[in-house]
């Protein structure tokens, strides 16, 4: 177990270095360089003053001290400074962190909440007229983009109630925060949770073919104890391995949502900063970003073992 | 006896009524409140002086003053609604070569330093390049190409001597890109948390989030500005932001952003909400690389000119609502530009579009091209709605004279740098303009050596005329002038201008004493007059 968790540590580093190289190559490959960019506002790029802004942001040296220079900084928990904003990468980045994470979390609380016993309940109740309600409720959640499902939302609070729930001031309590959260949560996790649905639903109807099921049902246990003690513990493997991937895409739907919401969080601000080819709240933002998708998908494997017996992580 | 009586009573009853009507508007003012916008993105910097964009300016130009100014009761910005700001007076001497203002006292920077002249002198040194402390950016050094110098006479007298005569000079300074900013503070800072000498004070910026403002409770204007402060929520989405005017989250919309279409519809849902149509001094226009062949032949240009039907432009994109116009705007909009009857006559405004086109085509073929034998192109365009859309029927228009033009969208930030290089072949493009005046016009965008000149035209001639009709006095004289130059503007493809563009600016009913300005996006946003009568 312990070489095996040291295995995961190392090769959880090198794909972190692996993915600072990508990220910081990337951005510079990218056509458009920030000066310009800074420039566009201004209507007009001066190359004299081009060549001093980019000697001011350290854009003059070559390529590797650069890259040196931000490995250098992210070790020391030094991320540098925006170079729109002119305000350490640190102070940009972390207030907006917390509030994606909740927005993030609450929206895989929905998913779960929503699609975990929702699927059961297909499986359970296959073919009946509840099962093709499910259905088709669990497609349109896959085909709705989230963007047009949260502009539908808004639209749709504007004209029966008045008011619109969107993000202008820091939120005072956590009852407010709930309030502000739960419809942009609502329109990223309708997704999520349709996919967890159909694959809960799949999954269980597999498993709910197996003899072991079968011996359950003739030893007389109970609806209750066979769907939920029996069958789903062996069918949600599949199901967390989703939940896992879908941990780490929903930044994806995140961006949209962030943005229709208008809430200050990393996704839309991320999108923000690849526009202006802000280079240190980007690397910094992405690697962020890949360390959480290292680190749940660690979690997720770690996670097999701990509900399914057989599996064991041996030397 | 009788006569002296009647006058008396009547300036009694002049008086009164004029009193009645001031004391009744000054005790209807009310004070407090803090005044919310939206913004549609964050802006750039808050150093007005290096930027040219509304996203600074709009929020930011009521943290400063300038010398003086245009009247923000006022409409349409012109020589005639200039008043004094931190210059009491002003006085032109040396056959109008020099300009001395006259500074109030008492004045006080945010951060409780006094403004002297010294700070007048700083900032226009900063613009001209001759100070230690340098702006990263600096987008108006050719609104200032004639000031030789700025000199302190004293602590409260200040003189801006000019190379020639330059009567239209003081239409620059009243613009909302010249405020005046504190020797003390560094360009960074200003970038950062600006500091000056106006109504309101600045708070915070907080990127995709909010820029705050507050009263500066030091103004030297007494009794203003009457709100507590002025917020602006930073929303990207263009739905979510109508979405929230509509339910009453924000006061005002943000300058320009309410486009007909979006009128149409905001109006059927926020039927209270007061919207003024006005004209916003940003053109629709071509622009031609006049560097890279075949593009040099002035005749495959002019074809380009001929072949534009303006008028299905604004029926498409404009409702009809567009104001059809050279370089500069005619009025009652703004005050230079060519009357119908003059621009009718400017090659490509004949409104016989069968016609232009016979001619064009005459052009193109004389050229060597034909129906066999098409110009490929590429038309690079921003990647946005507002630039999109004409470029796609601009596309549909060069098809008649045998161009084949496929859109390039370019991605918006990258646009200008592109453009700056002359990276292009065809492009449509918008340019606004700070001052309705032929000075920030012609100099900025059809001089020699302007960094905002995308086309590269340059011409002796027209340096020439740029220069006669700056030296001129406001008057008939300076108009007819002005038209002819605009005529051949337009004639030489230089930038033909498309369209004029039409917006509104929508606001709560209980915001009271604000006027759109229609001539101008940039000198209208001082605050310091607006109340909400909630």
């Amino acid at each position: 177990m312990y070489s095996y968790l040291i295995q995961r540590f190392l090769l959880m580093f090198l794909t972190l270095l692996g993915m600072s190289i990508i990220i910081f190559v990337l951005l510079r490959l990218v056509p458009g360089n920030i000066v310009d960019i800074m420039f566009d506002s201004a209507g007009f790029v001066d190359p004299a003053e081009k060549a001093t802004i980019e000697k001011e942001l350290g854009l003059d040296l070559p390529i590797y001290q650069q890259y040196y220079h931000w490995i250098a900084g992210l070790v020391s928990f030094d991320l540098g400074y925006s170079f729109v904003s002119e305000m350490p990468a640190i102070d940009e980045i972390g207030p907006r962190i917390p509030i994606t994470a909740k927005l993030a979390g609450l929206s895989l609380f929905f998913s779960i909440l929503f699609g975990l016993p929702l699927g059961v309940i297909s499986a359970v109740k296959q073919n009946t007229a509840l099962d093709y309600i499910l259905r088709v409720f669990s497609l349109s959640g896959l085909s709705l983009p989230s963007f047009w499902l949260a502009l539908l939302i808004l639209m749709a609070c504007v004209s029966y109630t008045g008011s619109i729930p969107i993000y202008t001031e820091a939120p005072e309590t956590l009852w407010d925060e709930l309030l502000l959260y739960l419809l942009p949560s609502a329109a990223v996790g309708f997704r999520a949770s349709a996919l967890i649905m159909r694959l809960t639903r799949s999954s269980m109807l597999e498993v709910m073919r197996q003899d072991y099921i079968r011996t359950a049902m003739s030893k007389g246990a109970s609806d209750n104890a066979i769907n939920y003690k029996h069958a789903l513990r062996n069918a949600v493997l599949p199901v967390t391995t989703i939940i896992g991937i879908e941990a780490a895409f929903l930044i994806g739907g995140l961006i949209i949502t962030e943005t229709v919401f208008n809430i200050p969080g990393v996704a839309h601000f991320l999108v923000e900063a690849i526009l202006m080819r802000d280079y240190p709240i980007v690397q910094s933002l992405v690697m962020f970003i890949a360390i959480i998708v290292v680190v749940i998908n660690f979690l997720t494997d770690l996670a097999y073992a701990a509900l399914d017996p057989r599996i064991k992580y041996s030397d | 006896m009788k006569v002296k009586l009647f006058k008396a009573l009547a300036f009694a009853m002049v008086s009164a009524s004029v009193f009645g009507i001031v004391s009744t508007s000054a005790l209807a003012e009310k004070s407090g409140g803090i005044m919310k916008f939206y913004h549609r993105g964050t802006p750039p910097s808050g150093s007005i002086h290096e930027e040219a964009t509304s996203s600074t300016v709009v929020p930011y130009m009521s943290v400063f003053n300038n010398l003086v100014m245009f009247d923000q009761a006022k409409p349409v910005n012109s020589a005639e609604t200039i008043v004094p700001d931190l210059a009491k007076s002003w006085a032109w001497g040396g056959d109008k070569t020099k300009v001395t203002f006259s500074l109030r006292k008492g004045v006080k920077f945010h951060d409780g330093k006094p403004f002297t002249a010294k700070d007048v002198v700083c900032t226009w040194n900063l613009i001209l390049g001759k100070s230690k402390a340098k702006l990263r950016k600096n987008p108006r050094k050719s609104w200032y190409k004639n000031l030789a110098s700025v000199e302190a006479n004293g602590d409260y007298e200040v003189t801006f001597n000019l190379k020639r005569r330059q009567p239209a000079f003081l239409m620059l300074l009243a613009s909302g890109y010249s405020p005046v900013y504190p020797c003390h503070v560094p360009p960074k800072k200003m970038r950062t948390k600006p500091i000056g000498t106006g109504p309101f004070k600045f708070v915070s910026l907080k990127q995709n989030e909010h820029v705050k403002f507050t009263k500066n409770k030091n103004y030297w204007k007494k009794g203003r500005p009457l709100l507590d402060g002025h917020e602006w929520t930073i929303i990207k989405s263009r739905s979510t932001r109508v979405l929230g005017f509509i339910a009453g989250k924000f006061d005002m919309s943000f300058a320009g952003d309410i486009s007909i279409p979006i009128y149409k519809d905001l109006i059927k849902q926020a039927p209270h909400a007061i919207c003024e149509k006005h004209a916003t001094n940003v053109s629709t226009n071509l622009i031609v690389n006049q560097f890279k062949p075949p593009f040099d032949n002035a005749k495959i240009r002019k074809a380009m000119v001929l072949t534009i039907d303006r008028a299905s432009f604004n029926k498409i994109l404009g409702h009809g609502e567009f104001i059809m116009s050279g370089a500069m705007l005619p009025p009652p909009h703004g005050v230079w530009g060519m009357p119908p009857e003059v621009l009718k006559t400017v090659a490509g405004y004949n409104p016989d579009v069968a016609a232009n086109r016979a001619e064009a085509q005459k052009l193109m073929k004389s050229l060597g091209y034909g129906p066999d034998n098409r110009l490929k192109v590429k038309v690079a365009t921003r990647n946005i709605a507002i630039y999109r859309d004409p470029a796609v029927l601009l596309i549909d228009h060069l098809k008649e004279i045998f161009i084949d033009a496929e859109l390039d969208t370019v991605e918006t930030s990258n646009w200008h740098a592109k453009v700056a290089r002359k990276d292009y072949q065809v492009g449509l493009n918008l340019t606004g303009i700070g001052v309705d005046d032929p000075d920030a016009m012609f100099y900025e965008n059809y001089a020699c050596g302007s960094q905002r000149n995308y086309t590269g035209y340059c011409k002796e001639e027209m340096m020439a005329l740029f220069e006669k009709q700056s030296m001129m006095d406001n008057g008939p004289e300076r108009m007819k002038l002005v038209y002819e130059i605009d005529k051949k503007l337009q004639e030489d493809a230089a930038r033909p201008i498309i369209a004029n563009n039409v917006r509104y600016n929508c606001f709560q009913p209980y915001v009271k004493n604000f006027k759109t300005q229609t001539n101008s996006l940039y000198n209208g946003w001082r605050f310091e007059d607006i109340y909400l009568d909630k």
